[in-house]
């Protein structure tokens, strides 16, 4: 298979641009946080290029700060990632003629960002190359955060918390939701997930959000009128 | 915790991320397409993980009721702009202009 298309990449690369200073943002605190629980320059960089997930990198770097034991880390660290799982099985169906090599790097990509913004993306008509887009989408995030967790941890330093550049994330999200709501069931699974979500923002572990996805689609398809 | 023992826990964390990012990507290129009562439930993910990751940001529950003002008012203006327009951009402007208005100058 030759390289992925580059319209497609450049595409991708353009759509991810507003969300760059949001993703510096978070890093830059991620990196602030390594630093500060004795993380040594190198332990910080391993735990960005090996998990690359933000929520999971400051739960294991605040964990091991507070002595936990490990396999509450690690549990930790899991949980809070496995909606994962369920960008997988979305986007799974877009790629699987790809060859492996490169589903498994894209796979190593996969984010929040690389999942939202490839699955509107795609929607009914996806290119005929879903590589260019995705990768690039996602390897700009993936730049920008291993460059930012590094910053982080050598300066201490990190953008005034009031200018709320962070606020990008769900703004990107929100632009991506209102489309998503095209019918009754997709907007009941709208409106449970984020209500679930909304709700279960005291829960550990991130849980809210796992608890609101899957939620909202389980009314879609049980009382929206979403069933197969 | 040791250095060898924080090497550990960060491989399995990355390891254990991989196996959860690729799994359904591996199995689908595996065995072709999912059975089409489960990929029709997939088509309703997008909706309820955008929201449960939108929602919180503006209105949470966690024992009190958390409502940012600021924040509400300006999704309230980038949802408004979405809708009207499904432009990625000028939703995130409007936004980001709502919030340092709101924030700011009010």
């Amino acid at each position: 298979m030759n390289a992925p298309d580059p319209t497609e990449f450049r595409r991708g690369a353009r759509a991810v641009l507003p969300l760059i200073p949001a993703i510096a943002g978070f890093g830059l605190v991620v990196g602030v946080a390594a630093g500060n629980a004795g993380f040594s320059l190198a332990q910080a960089v391993g735990l960005s290029v090996f998990v690359f997930a933000g929520a999971s990198q400051l739960a294991t770097i605040e964990l091991v700060d507070a002595g936990a034991p490990l396999a509450v880390v690690v549990l930790t660290a899991v949980v809070i990632n496995l909606r994962m799982m369920m960008y997988s099985a979305s986007i799974a169906g877009y790629f699987d003629d790809i060859a492996e090599r490169w589903r498994a790097g894209m796979a190593y990509l996969l984010t929040d960002q690389a999942y939202a913004l490839s699955i509107s993306h795609y929607g009914d008509d996806p290119p005929s190359d879903p590589r260019g887009y995705y990768l690039g989408v996602a390897l700009p995030l993936w730049i920008v955060w291993q460059i930012t967790t590094v910053v982080g941890l050598l300066a201490g330093a990190s953008i005034p918390e009031k200018w709320g550049v962070t606020f990008a994330v769900p703004l990107v999200f929100l632009a991506l939701l209102v489309p998503a709501m095209k019918d009754r069931p997709s907007t009941l699974a709208a409106g449970v997930g984020g209500s679930v979500a909304a709700l279960g923002a005291g829960l550990p572990l991130n849980l809210g959000l796992l608890l609101g996805a899957v939620l909202g689609v389980t009314a879609a398809l049980t009382i929206g009128g979403g069933e197969a | 915790m040791n250095d060898l023992t924080l090497w550990g826990l960060v491989l399995a964390i990355g390891a254990a991320t991989f196996l959860i990012r690729y799994s359904f990507i591996y199995l689908v290129g595996r065995t072709g397409d999912l059975p089409p009562r489960i990929s029709h439930a997939l088509a309703f993910v997008p909706p309820a993980v955008f929201a449960a990751l939108v929602v919180p940001e503006f209105v949470s529950y966690d024992g009190v009721l958390h409502v940012a003002p600021d924040q509400l008012g300006a999704g309230i203006a980038a949802a408004l702009v979405a809708w009207y327009t499904e432009n990625m951009f000028a939703t995130i402007a409007a936004g980001m202009l709502a919030l340092w208005t709101l924030r700011f100058l009010v």
